[in-house]
């Protein structure tokens, strides 16, 4: 079982990939809208990779008003 | 379709709706690939009716004022017609909002009940604003886990039980008159000036029978609910319409694009609404996959292509179109009759790309205060360059047009709003001896399809829909170590004829010997960056006069925006 510390490392080493920034760029209480520049529709995207990534699925509605990735990490943390 | 000629309120026509539509299909929710559930109007009323009596149970008033934030979802129906049903005000809020944004406006349309999601309401409780919104006394959430810390909310499952009941009778039903507000939607201002748009059950009844003339539901089609219902075009298309009509409305938990594409086929959907942004996104996965084709096979789809435009010039011929070209139209599941496109100015590259497919796409004009729209394309012929003729009922005309004939559009209709909750002052300025003034430039051509040309107000909207209001970012740059600054659109300083591609600039009069340091530019940089990134000034001013400004020191807008006009944009403006 990873912890919470664990899961929000590779969250932010897989949004660096998607996103193509520098690993270590990205921060747990970054806003990912507002350091990756993105709209709601690449946070989509993130969100199908994450879910495949960990093997779990994350409802839209559980990520509702989430921006940044510590929070991320810890919604995807209470579904492993 | 119900003849809402006799109606005089939403809730009394939805109310005989699911009697007619009783056995027909009329909301299908997914989540992925499974099937939550499909309700035929009778289910829908049985499961409406609960809600409606705890409502009333609560001691929710006719003409009380009801919220509803959550994500696009059958509750959010179901809610809204028990807020009817009781003669409630309907305020629908945008679940992609802040919480802080999310309970100023609670507070402002002093909502006594809030219905909600459970991942929103654990926000919202958490955040600060709660003990401002006085009126709040009554909240029900949805989706929540077994055991969790409601902060005071109701459970949603448990409505029932948790309320007296009383003696289990029916909720009663609470006619409303066509004058009567209905809703309180929230055009902008979540950093300023809220503006509560106030619409009458009129507004929504004209509007409806306007639409449905030109893009008609009946039962068995189906309507996929993608843009939120709080918006004004889903909540006429996503639920009036198609209830009034007994067609059904589709909605996917999960809004990603591999399993909105999958509804397509799966629920053989017939109309679907977008923003621009999400159209333009959709376009370019098809161009790849037709980029891909082999050469042979490429050449014979642009063969097909040519011939549908060719046929489809005077008007759509949808099964001539889903035979030509048959796999495309296999993937949006071969009964798509029209995609509806609102909330942005879209490129008529775009809409042509569609209409080529033989898709025809419904662009139109419109904005929250005259109840959803204005113009829409009738596809007779399909003008991509236009937004097209006004609906009927609709009153338009160009004030003032200049040599080319383009003035501001101001519009006059039983659709416009009674006016902006608690702002006689904004609403006089809005409405003018019944017409609605747009802030928006536009001609009529010569066989009456409405062109757009640009802004005269002071705001942008972006391709996403949002509108975005100077005065709603300032906030941001408050205490900036300069003398004075102030955010502009672009394209209100130095009026562009164009409606995309519109940005904001902030204008910055520095100190006595101040200069625009790196430090200085950094500090802005820093701040912008706080702000969603659709929301970014992305350019910058200098300026050194002080700003015009009034006897209470506001600054004049006009006065600040004329004198910058003078300014060459392209020397003036610095990118950042």
């Amino acid at each position: 079982m990873r912890t919470v510390e664990q899961t929000t490392q590779e969250v932010l080493d897989l949004a660096a990939r998607h996103f193509q920034v520098a690993q270590g760029s990205l921060a747990p209480d970054d806003d990912f809208f507002k350091k990756l520049g993105i709209n709601s529709l690449q946070a989509l995207e993130l969100l199908s990779r994450l879910e495949n990534h960990f093997g779990i699925e994350l409802p839209d509605y559980e990520v509702q008003g989430v921006s940044d990735f510590r929070t991320l990490a810890a919604r995807i943390q209470s579904r492993l | 379709m119900l003849d809402l000629s006799k109606y005089q309120s939403i809730g009394a026509a939805l109310k005989d709706a699911v009697e007619v539509f009783a056995g027909e299909v009329c909301l299908i929710e997914a989540d992925r690939d499974r099937e939550n559930h499909r309700l035929t109007y009778r289910q829908f009323r049985d499961q409406a009716m609960p809600v409606a009596r705890a409502l009333q149970d609560k001691g929710f008033d006719a003409a009380g004022r009801a919220a509803i934030i959550m994500t696009n979802q059958s509750k959010w129906l179901i809610a809204a017609y028990a807020i009817f049903y009781s003669g409630g005000v309907l305020v629908p809020l945008d679940y992609k909002l802040t919480a802080d944004e999310q309970w100023q406006l609670l507070k402002h349309s002093n909502a006594s009940v809030l219905i909600t999601e459970y991942p929103i309401w654990r926000q919202l409780s958490g955040a600060p604003g709660r003990a401002e919104a006085t009126a709040l006394q009554t909240v029900i959430v949805t989706e929540a886990p077994p055991n969790p810390d409601l902060a005071g909310a109701l459970r949603w499952e448990s409505v029932n039980s948790a309320v007296d009941s009383g003696n289990g009778a029916a909720p009663e039903f609470r006619a409303r008159t066509r004058k009567d507000t209905a809703t309180i939607v929230y055009s902008s201002g979540t950093g300023g000036r809220p503006k509560g748009c106030m619409m009458t059950h009129e507004n929504y009844l004209e509007q409806c029978v306007a639409l449905t003339s030109l893009y008609p539901f009946a039962p068995g089609m189906r309507y996929l609910s993608i843009l939120p219902t709080n918006h004004a075009i889903d909540f006429m298309v996503g639920f009036f319409g198609p209830f009034i009509c007994g067609a059904a409305v589709v909605h996917l938990r999960t809004l990603r694009p591999e399993y909105v594409r999958e509804a397509f086929p799966k629920y053989k959907i017939t109309y679907v609404s977008l923003v621009p942004l999400v159209l333009k996104n959709l376009q370019k996965g098809l161009q790849t996959r037709f980029d891909a084709l082999e050469p042979g096979k490429r050449k014979a789809f642009n063969a097909l292509v040519a011939l549908n435009k060719m046929l489809t010039k005077s008007r759509p011929r949808l099964g001539l179109s889903r035979r030509l070209l048959k796999q495309v139209h296999e993937a949006f599941g071969g009964e798509l009759r029209a995609i509806i496109v609102g909330g942005a100015f879209t490129e008529p590259q775009t809409l042509q790309f569609f209409y080529d497919l033989g898709i025809p796409v419904a662009n139109g004009y419109g904005l929250t205060e005259a109840g959803t729209a204005i113009t829409v394309n009738d596809l007779k012929p399909f003008r991509a360059d236009t937004v097209g003729k006004p609906l009927p009922g609709m009153e338009v005309r160009i004030l003032n047009p200049d040599a080319q004939g383009i003035g501001e559009v101001s519009v006059r209709s039983k659709t416009v709003m009674s006016g902006y909750l608690n702002e006689s002052e904004l609403s006089a300025e809005a409405i003018v001896d019944g017409w609605l003034m747009t802030g928006d430039l536009g001609r009529f051509d010569a066989t009456g399809h409405l062109q757009l040309f640009g802004r005269k107000k002071n705001m942008i909207v972006t391709e996403e829909g949002k509108n975005i209001y100077p005065e709603d970012v300032e906030s941001v740059f408050e205490s900036l170590p300069v003398k004075e600054f102030c955010v502009f659109a672009a394209n209100y300083v130095w009026p562009a004829r164009t409606m995309v591609g519109e940005h904001l600039v902030l204008v910055l009069h520095l100190e006595p010997g101040q200069t625009l340091t790196n430090e200085l530019l950094q500090e802005i940089t820093a701040r912008n960056h706080r702000l969603l990134n659709y929301k970014r000034i992305r350019g910058l001013v200098v300026v050194d006069e002080d700003f015009p400004r009034t006897a209470s020191m506001k600054i004049k807008r006009n006065a600040l925006a004329e004198r910058l006009s003078k300014l060459d944009r392209s020397h003036a403006v610095v990118e950042v």
